[in-house]
This record gives C-alpha cells, structure tokens and sequence, in this order.
C-alpha cells in the first residue's frame, strides 16, 4: 500500500478501508515515523481475532528496547484477522510498515471515526511538527 | 591494565579436580544417598558446576566489577534513579553483629533494639510525609505501589464503594508501575495528559474525574523534574469525589524537610529508601518499599508493625506519668517495650517477617546522620545542582520544560537528531568513553530523544562543569563516531534486539 493512500490517527496507526462484502474492513497498522520513533522492536502483543474494539483505545501493544507502547484502534469494529506471522519477524515494521508489516484487520461497525482520521499531507505536517 | 582472561565464563576455566577447598576424610561411616532420601528426591545425574580454585573465582568476580561503572567510581547522573552517593557508615551499622546476626524468629524480647530502631523509622518516615502512619513491609518501590492500592480497596470495600470506585487516574508520564500496580490491584487505570512543561492536563483531568475514582496516583515533583503547579487543586478535587491520593515517592530526595506529601494532600506514599536515603542500589541486598498513610486507612496497613508501649504499664498510662529522662535514670528504652502486631483490618503480610531490614537500617542510618535540617540541605543542594546543570546544558540541548526544575531534568536530543542525525542513545554511550555513567535516555516518553540527567547532591561545581563541557563537546562530534560509541568499554554495544527476544542465560553445559 501507498502511505500517501492511507489515513492515519494522531497516535500514528494507519488506515486502510476496503469494502469486503458489503462490510468496511480497516487493515491496520502503524506508521514509519512511529516505528523509527519506537526505535528497535522487540515484542508484539497481538489482538484477538473477535476482539471488540473501541477507536481511540488501546487493542494492542509493542514493546521496543525503550518502552512498552499502546497501539490504539483507529476505528470501532470487530477484529477478524490478525497478521499471525508478525511476532515472530518483527523487522517488517520496519522493512515494510504499510504492508508486509499490517498488524489487524478490523470490521467497522461505527464509522463516525473514520472522519477524525488524517490524509497523508496532515499526516506529515503532524510528523514534522512533532519531530521538531 | 584490564586482565580479561578471568573474566571468561567459570565454565571455560574449569577443569576436572580443581577445588576451592579440600575437606578431610570424613570420620562417620558415609551412607549412599538413595539410602537416605525417597527415589523422587534424587537427581538424575549430578548437577554440572564448575570446578575452580578459590583465586580463580575470586578474580572471575573481581574483574568483572571493575568493568562496571558504579556510584563509587563515576559520576552517575542516572535520571529517575537517584543514583546517590552511599556513605560507608551505612555499611558499617547494617553490619553490626546486633543487626546483622539476628533470626527473624527470634523472640521479640531479645530483639527489643532492632524493633527500637524499626518502631523509630516508622516515625520518622511517617513525619518526613506527613501521614500518620507507615508499614516497613514492602519490599520495593512498585510493591509498596501495588501494597498501598491494596489498602485502598480494603478501606472502599469497608464503606461498601468497591463496586462503584474501580478507577485509578494516572497522568502520561508516570513510571510504568504505576498502572500496572492498580491494575493487579484490580482496578481499571485510566491515562491523563500532561502538558509541555510536565504538569497534569487540567481539561483532561476534570474530563476523566467522576464517582468513579478510587485512586489518583502522581509522582510529585514528576518525571520532568517539576513540582505539580495544581497539585493541591488536584488534590482537593479527588477528595471531592471521594477519591484518594496517592503519593509515587520515587521523588523525595527533591523535597524531603521542604514540603510533605501529607500537607499537600496525599493520603497515601511510598518511599524508596534506596533513592532518597542512600541505600545501596540492588548491590546491597534485598530493596525496601515503606509505605506511609493518613490516619483512617492505618487500619488496613500490611502487618506486622512494630508498636511500642510502657513497660509494666496499663495501656492508657500516659507517657508523662514517667520520671522524664536523665543520665541517671534508666535509658528511657528501657521504659518501653515494643513488639509486632498486626493492624485491626490489615490486608495481610506482603513480605515475611518486618521487611527487608538491611536497607531499612542503612535508610534509618542516613536519617540520624543528617537530621531534620541535614535532609533539608540534601533536597536543597539536589535541587541547586540539578538547576545549575541545566543553565549550561539548556543551550545545547534544549529543556521543554522550562528553565527551572527540582531534583532532574529531561533535555531533548531530536533537534541533534534532527540536524545531524545523533540519537540520545548515541550520545548516551559515547558519555562512557569518557567516564560518565550515562543519564536516562527515552524516558518519559513525552519527551522525544530524552536525556534524563539526575546529579544529586553530593557532587561538586567541578563535577557539574566538566560533564557540562563533555556533553557539550560530545554533541560537536562527528554522527560516525556517536553511532559506533563506546569506543573504549570492553564491550561496545549489546544486541539489545536479541537480548530481549532471546533471553537465553543459560551457559550451554559442556
């Protein structure tokens, strides 16, 4: 996927919606800015698939040699599918963050959220400013 | 010059036959161990350890020590951790056969001047915080967290609340122990902003306060080396809803004789007496974690406490029935005798026995040694040195937070990162070359590329000046030589990815 494609929340994941059998289905994951922030990873704590998530709450979390850090869900829905592969190869977060490196797979059932969501060119704008 | 071949693991030095000691032959007929134990106490094979002479292990150890960078050999401006300077008298009265040889099942009748002096710092702690009450039991900083939290919902649970109060508010950049306290405490934790200078997100805050509280947990002064500006405000509005306070001492050493966390409205702390009172860092034993508390959640405190009461008195004879003391007179101990009881409704033990009495007495020993207005002078001159590194440092590396803090304060490295790619962590290690313990660096997470820098009180203008100057000279290097830091320590950088996913410690065995 394109970064210049997806949304993005504040807290750096990314968001890509593709219409699946008449559902919005979110693939998930986080940024390249969040990951280069994280710095290097050592843990992923995957969510459940059936998992209820609630946008703007933590569904996950990564650990690096700094911190433990919260993935928040970037929409409300219901996980159906989780990147099973990716706790054991880490280093595609940072090879391929928006697409070997996806971490879930979520079923919108509120869009409101979808609308508090950034384009790429905010996105970065918010980046640029948070990196300063 | 550095002798590394003893520093190779005592399995690669072993050799077949080689001992430490050589015992005599034994005198009593020697009966096989099968006849002795039942089968399923018996191992397999013997266990693999490896054979080496006395001198052997004993510079195996040695060397290793000397490859480690301690309070006692380098300046250690370890943020957050208070790596102060621990004077040897400590050492020297924790180790006195009185203290050092007791069992803890002895008789409390033959310990009367260990239980003294405990009885005695649970005073003293309970008037450095302002709080009625303290319980030595825990046995660290976190677990005096998670012991504290017990006792809140102890005493909620005794009002009939536990139900309706399972929150604990947390601002951002508390330590991680704190929410993970409350929630094996049970309760639900619930992050609340802070701003740019460090203070709580007002807005944020009043957004997440309800009837729902049990417990807002902060560390005053706070991560960022400042003292909360709204603290009592907070205070005052948990109270309101019927919430507690509770106090992260980790920061003490910044206020001790100043202000106590009992005046500005916390009902709850712990201390770490390895931080603020100069207990050794993990070296020296097993931690401690105090807690004190306000006089109505002192019935739930984890038990035993030590009590004291008038020898051959009643309990309600009054302390002032007694000829006061004098030189001639018996030692007014010898009045008193003190004992362990359990608070009424207390949650139980949390640690065997007292607590981890080692520290304690060396805490106890730093509190008699500076009395009331030597810790003062400590918090005063912690607070001035840690001012003073941060005018210089500031121009450098610039401090979000401001121009003034107490005991610490937290530079940002991401315009260096920015500008010429140096990470915090780069010049972090490279502080190793030239014999610095490296400050804090990626914590709090509020601060992007922090570099946490934490002096303490003992060190000197010089020491500040020359660690300002290498700071300074280190951010001017060249990025190759930052990333490839330290060039000079026996081992350079640690695959700290592998360490973590990996974390085999196990010597293969032959």
């Amino acid at each position: 996927m394109k970064p210049a494609d997806l949304l993005y929340a504040k807290t750096h994941e990314w968001v890509a919606v593709a219409d699946e059998g008449g559902a919005k289905v979110a693939t998930v994951g986080i940024s390249a800015f969040a990951v280069e922030a994280l710095t290097d990873l050592v843990f992923i704590e995957l969510p459940k698939v059936g998992a209820r998530v609630q946008a703007e709450q933590p569904f996950c979390e990564v650990e690096s040699v700094k911190a433990v850090s919260d993935v928040y869900a970037p929409v409300t829905g219901e996980v159906v599918e989780v990147n099973a592969r990716l706790p054991d190869r880490l280093e595609v977060l940072s090879s391929d963050p928006y697409g070997e490196g996806w971490i879930a797979k979520i079923r919108i059932s509120d869009e409101s959220n979808l609308a508090k969501l950034m384009n790429y060119a905010a996105y970065q704008k918010q980046c640029a400013e948070e990196g300063a | 010059m550095r002798n590394t071949r003893d520093t190779q693991l005592l399995f690669d030095l072993s050799k077949p036959g080689r001992r430490a000691a050589r015992l005599p032959a034994c005198d009593v007929p020697e009966r096989p161990p099968e006849e002795l134990l039942p089968a399923g106490a018996i191992a397999a094979a013997a266990p693999a350890l490896p054979e080496v002479t006395e001198p052997q292990i004993v510079r195996h150890y040695v060397n290793l020590s000397t490859q480690n960078m301690s309070v006692d050999t380098h300046f250690y401006p370890l943020g957050s951790c208070t790596m102060k300077y621990n004077p040897k008298r400590n050492e020297r009265a924790a180790a006195m056969p009185g203290f050092a040889d007791l069992h803890p099942l002895q008789p409390a009748e033959t310990i009367q001047g260990m239980l003294h002096v405990l009885y005695e710092m649970q005073q003293y702690l309970s008037e450095i915080s302002g709080l009625a009450a303290c319980s030595l039991q825990p046995a660290a900083g976190a677990h005096g967290e998670y012991a504290a939290l017990l006792v809140a919902a102890a005493y909620f649970r005794d009002m009939g609340q536990s139900e309706q109060r399972k929150r604990v508010l947390v601002p951002d950049n508390a330590h991680g122990t704190n929410p993970a306290s409350a929630v094996m405490a049970g309760f639900d934790t619930v992050a609340v902003k802070t701003l740019k200078n460090g203070g709580v997100d007002m807005a944020d805050f009043y957004a997440k306060l309800d009837d729902r509280i049990a417990v807002f947990m902060i560390t005053n002064p706070n991560t960022v080396g400042i003292f909360e500006p709204a603290m009592r405000e907070l205070a005052d509005a948990v109270h309101q809803r019927g919430g507690l306070v509770y106090l992260d001492g980790a920061n003490m050493n910044a206020i001790l004789g100043v202000t106590r966390p009992g005046d500005f409205g916390a009902d709850m702390q712990h201390y770490n007496p390895h931080k603020t009172f100069s207990g050794p860092h993990g070296g020296g034993g097993p931690g401690a974690g105090p807690i004190c508390v306000t006089k109505r959640l002192a019935p739930y405190l984890p038990g035993p406490v030590v009590e004291k009461e008038l020898r051959g008195a009643s309990c309600e004879a009054r302390e002032d029935e007694i000829a006061p003391f004098s030189p001639l007179s018996p030692r007014n101990s010898q009045l008193h005798r003190y004992s362990l009881t359990s608070p009424p409704k207390s949650i139980g033990r949390v640690r065997s026995f007292v607590g981890n009495v080692g520290v304690l007495l060396r805490a106890y020993c730093y509190i008699r040694t500076h009395g009331p207005d030597g810790l003062r002078a400590v918090s005063e001159n912690a607070v001035l040195n840690a001012n003073y590194l941060l005018s210089r440092v500031k121009h450098f590396l610039p401090v979000p937070q401001g121009d003034r803090c107490m005991h610490e304060f937290v530079a940002s490295g991401s315009r260096l990162k920015a500008e010429r790619g140096v990470a915090a962590m780069d010049v972090a290690k490279r502080l190793l070359d030239f014999g610095y313990h490296a400050p804090t660096v990626y914590f709090p997470l509020t601060v992007p590329e922090a570099i946490m820098v934490e002096p303490t009180e003992t060190e000197s203008k010089e020491t500040l000046d020359a660690f300002a100057e290498t700071l300074f000279r280190i951010t001017g290097e060249d990025p190759q030589l930052l990333h490839e830091a330290p060039h000079t320590t026996p081992i350079s950088r640690p695959d700290e990815v592998q360490a973590a996913r990996q974390p085999t410690l196990c010597c293969p065995v032959f």
